[in-house]
């Protein structure tokens, strides 16, 4: 049997429904120029893909496109490409890969065409390098741009100050340019509907990720759990699809737990978890099986990631609520991971080793995001004195393949690994 | 010895390059002796210094450890990748330097410094630490909206800190205050672009950096008297090079002897964004009035084109492209720290700007502690060539 046969049989109901999703998502796109439909280019923190869906129009997002440009093999051209027009070696590769697959004709990741941006909907949420982001594309489409500034939780709490002001930019900014490119009136009722079916998608997600808690863990939540976000950070949040998607892989997990069975590895299911960890950071995507099979060769499971919240933290309660609709999208911006504060950051992570049982936590610091990695050398030491639990640290990229060194990330792992057994074995852990 | 005592701009130049480079801030040590208020020190770009002044709070200027400071412990808070300003502001404060400081300001400049903003907050728990998240919507009733609400809890902290309550008159005169420096600076840059061999660019820049360790009415009083010297010292005499732009160089400041260097290498920099916030705001803010407001309104319709602001309704590079008009310069040097998102996703931007006008530039990397500068020399010293050669201007 070959290795991609192995994969396709192990692959669980959901996995399937996602991928046909997504499939129809791309196909709708490369069709959107014949159709006339209208696309929306925004980011994935910050993402209003209700309020977006409720005027017709398609979102399309540029991380989504560049990691899997990574995953595909695509990006090391892609980047070559932008450097070549003069984008610096030091910036993010996401950009780069971005403008690199825009410069060689936009196909996306189904091998199809994307169309070109209808608006661009900058929501500059946690992250600084989405402004210039924006700024560079629409250098490129000469569409119209919409910025969204969503302020950053630097008190570690959101005031009512920044959610009037963010309100006040969706009806006042947001709100008319999208009327105006869709030519339909805004709808706060549809909005109201999606909003609805947002949050019944967001109950099963949390449910799903904190099945973690379970010994063993039916889920990694890291690798498995980019899977698991795929619709409700991307295109589907808010949609039957979505909340059809997550009840049918809320209902394989409560499956797996009820048969204590552990999460689908690369190399199908793990027979024995040996390490429970909590990971911050993104994934390496250039690498993404064989960084994930450096876990479950070890026997470690990812039981909690800060990376599955970057579209939006949702294991502390937050839902989107279709009776204050804008207020909820704020609260909704204002809440992903990235622009949490550093404390709030160390706490979380903190929680995670606690709660999820964890023997550790290790931090994936990717270059190309400062976003993510200014600080996280600070973040380990802290969460290592809270929780007196080892923590690990490596380093990647997100889609640079010159930025993944294999054997040195093993090295690492290996390491880290032994040393939570040499402090198992001492009593230190567990 | 008084500013008024120096009898030559080199030597008063010398004086204030001193100044800045005690990381120790002897001036503010010196300033918390006599004065009740809180001393705040405040990353690069832009903070409402105005504002602070007007409560009774030293705004104090915090721009990195540049070639001097060896970094013992900041290393370990920043991978490779990551700039070097806030390794060496954290060494800083680490070693004790910045303990003179009542708090801290992180404008929102970067991932990296609001990131910064949250490390002070662990590290130094009983300071005032704010990150100051100013709007990239310049709408008055939105952004300004939200502006002017962060702008009045930054000062309800400030009293919470030691600064006395806000008072209109107040904010006034320390606004009229800052003008009255705003203007002298904004002198020294028409002097140097009529006669730039009369303030050399390494001169201007060590007043402008000791500008912001020194409470405002000494830094007038020291750039009025560096004024009066340069004008009347005919001993400097007008050389061949050429006349360019440095952009890129907001935050992370270059090391002094690059700034050297590249007047060695034959170019008169004529116009910067060094130390940005001393002309943050083009023209004088309006003292009349709601002083508070005035000074949002300035923020958001009268600020320079910095990379750390959305460029809404604007072009990308215009402003660039105005500087270079209207210094006469012939040509742009783009030099940016390594590893800064700002500048460098900026850069491709702003080059194209500059292709499509004909404007000659070159392009490097620096760090504020890097020391070999022979690299830059040769090729800064081929760019002024090539411009005196070949320029039709």
């Amino acid at each position: 049997m070959t290795e991609a046969a192995v994969r396709e049989a192990q692959k669980d109901s959901s996995q399937l429904r996602q991928k046909q999703m997504l499939a129809e998502h791309y196909q709708r796109l490369a069709r959107a120029d014949d159709t006339g439909e209208k696309s929306v280019y925004t980011f994935v923190p910050g993402n209003l893909t209700e309020l977006i869906l409720s005027f017709g129009l398609v979102p399309v997002l540029p991380e989504i496109n560049a990691l899997q440009s990574g995953m595909r093999g695509k990006s090391r051209e892609y980047i070559a490409a932008a450097e070549k027009l003069g984008h610096s070696e030091d910036v993010c590769t996401y950009v780069k890969s971005d403008i690199g697959m825009m410069k060689s004709g936009n196909v996306g990741p189904t091998g199809e065409r994307l169309p070109a941006p209808s608006v661009l909907l900058l929501s500059y949420t946690g992250c600084f390098t989405f402004l210039k982001w924006f700024e560079l594309l629409r250098e490129e489409y000469h569409c119209p741009i919409v910025m969204l500034h969503v302020p950053y939780q630097g008190d570690g709490k959101i005031t009512e100050s920044m959610r009037t002001y963010v309100v006040e930019q969706l009806r006042r900014k947001v709100i008319p340019l999208l009327e105006e490119v869709s030519g339909r009136a805004y709808d706060e009722d549809r909005l109201k509907e999606a909003l609805a079916l947002s949050a019944k998608a967001e109950d099963d997600l949390v449910f799903v990720l904190e099945s973690a808690k379970n010994v063993p863990s039916p889920i990694d939540a890291y690798f498995g759990g980019v899977y698991y976000i795929g619709p409700i950070f991307s295109a589907f949040r808010g949609t039957q699809g979505a909340v059809d998607y997550y009840r049918a892989l809320r209902s394989e997990t409560e499956q797996r737990v009820l048969e204590k069975r552990g999460p689908l590895t690369p190399d199908g299911e793990l027979p024995e978890e040996r390490y429970r960890v909590v990971v911050e950071g993104p994934p390496n995507w250039t690498s993404f099986r064989e960084f994930w099979k450096m876990f479950s060769d070890e026997g470690a499971v990812v039981v909690a990631s800060t990376y599955t919240k970057v579209g939006g933290v949702y294991d502390t309660g937050f839902r989107h609520d279709p009776s204050r609709p804008l207020e909820s999208l704020a609260d909704y911006c204002m809440g992903c991971y990235t622009n949490l504060s550093l404390p709030q950051r160390v706490e979380m992570l903190a929680r995670y080793v606690r709660d999820y049982r964890a023997d550790g936590f290790l931090i994936n610091s990717v270059k190309s995001c400062n976003s993510f990695s200014a600080g996280q050398l600070h973040i380990l030491r802290e969460v290592e004195n809270r929780v007196g639990r080892p923590g690990g640290f490596i380093e990647s990229d997100l889609v640079d393949p010159r930025y993944f060194s294999a054997s040195n990330i093993k090295n690492r792992l290996e390491s880290y690994f032994q040393m939570i057994q040499q402090k198992r074995s001492s009593g230190e852990t567990r | 010895m008084s500013w008024d005592e120096f009898t030559s701009p080199s030597a008063l130049a010398l004086r204030a390059e001193a100044i800045y480079r005690d990381y120790r801030l002897p001036a503010v040590r010196e300033w918390k002796k006599t004065s009740s208020g809180p001393a705040i020190g405040y990353m690069p770009i832009y903070v409402p210094r105005e504002l602070l002044h007007s409560q009774g709070a030293l705004p104090v200027g915090i721009l990195g450890g540049g070639d001097d400071l060896e970094i013992i412990r900041g290393d370990a808070f920043y991978q490779s990748y990551i700039c070097h300003i806030p390794r060496s502001t954290i060494e800083l404060a680490l070693n004790g330097s910045l303990d003179v400081l009542d708090g801290m300001l992180f404008p929102a400049i970067c991932d990296v410094i609001r990131n910064l903003s949250g490390i002070w907050r662990m590290q130094f728990p009983d300071k005032l630490v704010r990150y100051l998240d100013v709007p990239q919507d310049f709408d008055r009733s939105m952004g300004g909206a939200f502006y002017r609400r962060e702008l009045e809890a930054l000062s309800l902290e400030l009293v919470e800190h030691g600064a006395k309550p806000y008072d209109q008159e107040s904010l006034r005169s320390s606004i009229s205050t800052f003008n009255e420096n705003r203007a002298r600076v904004r002198e020294l840059y028409a002097i140097r672009q009529q006669e730039p061999w009369k303030v050399p660019t390494s001169e201007l820049y060590c007043l402008l950096r000791a500008s912001l360790a020194v409470p405002v009415e000494e830094s007038t009083g020291m750039l009025r008297r560096y004024r009066d010297l340069a004008e009347s010292d005919s001993s400097r005499a007008p050389m061949d090079q050429a006349r360019v732009v440095f952009t890129g160089a907001f935050c992370e400041q270059p090391p002094l002897g690059l700034i050297k260097t590249l007047e060695r290498a034959g170019c008169y920099i004529v116009e910067d964004d060094f130390l940005s916030i001393h002309r943050f705001l083009r023209h004088d803010v309006p003292a009349d009035g709601d002083p508070l407001e005035n000074l949002v309104t300035s923020f958001l319709e009268d600020a320079i084109a910095s990379p750390t602001r959305y460029i809404d309704r604007d072009v990308k590079g215009r402003d660039l492209l105005e500087r270079v008009e209207s210094s006469r310069a012939e040509g742009v040097l783009f030099g940016a720290p390594s590893f800064c998102d700002p500048a460098l996703l900026d850069q491709p931007m702003i080059t194209k700007a500059l292709d499509k006008r004909g404007v000659p530039w070159t392009a490097f990397k620096y760090s504020e502690n890097g020391g070999q500068f022979q690299v830059i020399r040769e090729q800064a010293g081929t760019f002024a060539d090539s411009i005196k050669l070949w320029s039709e201007a």
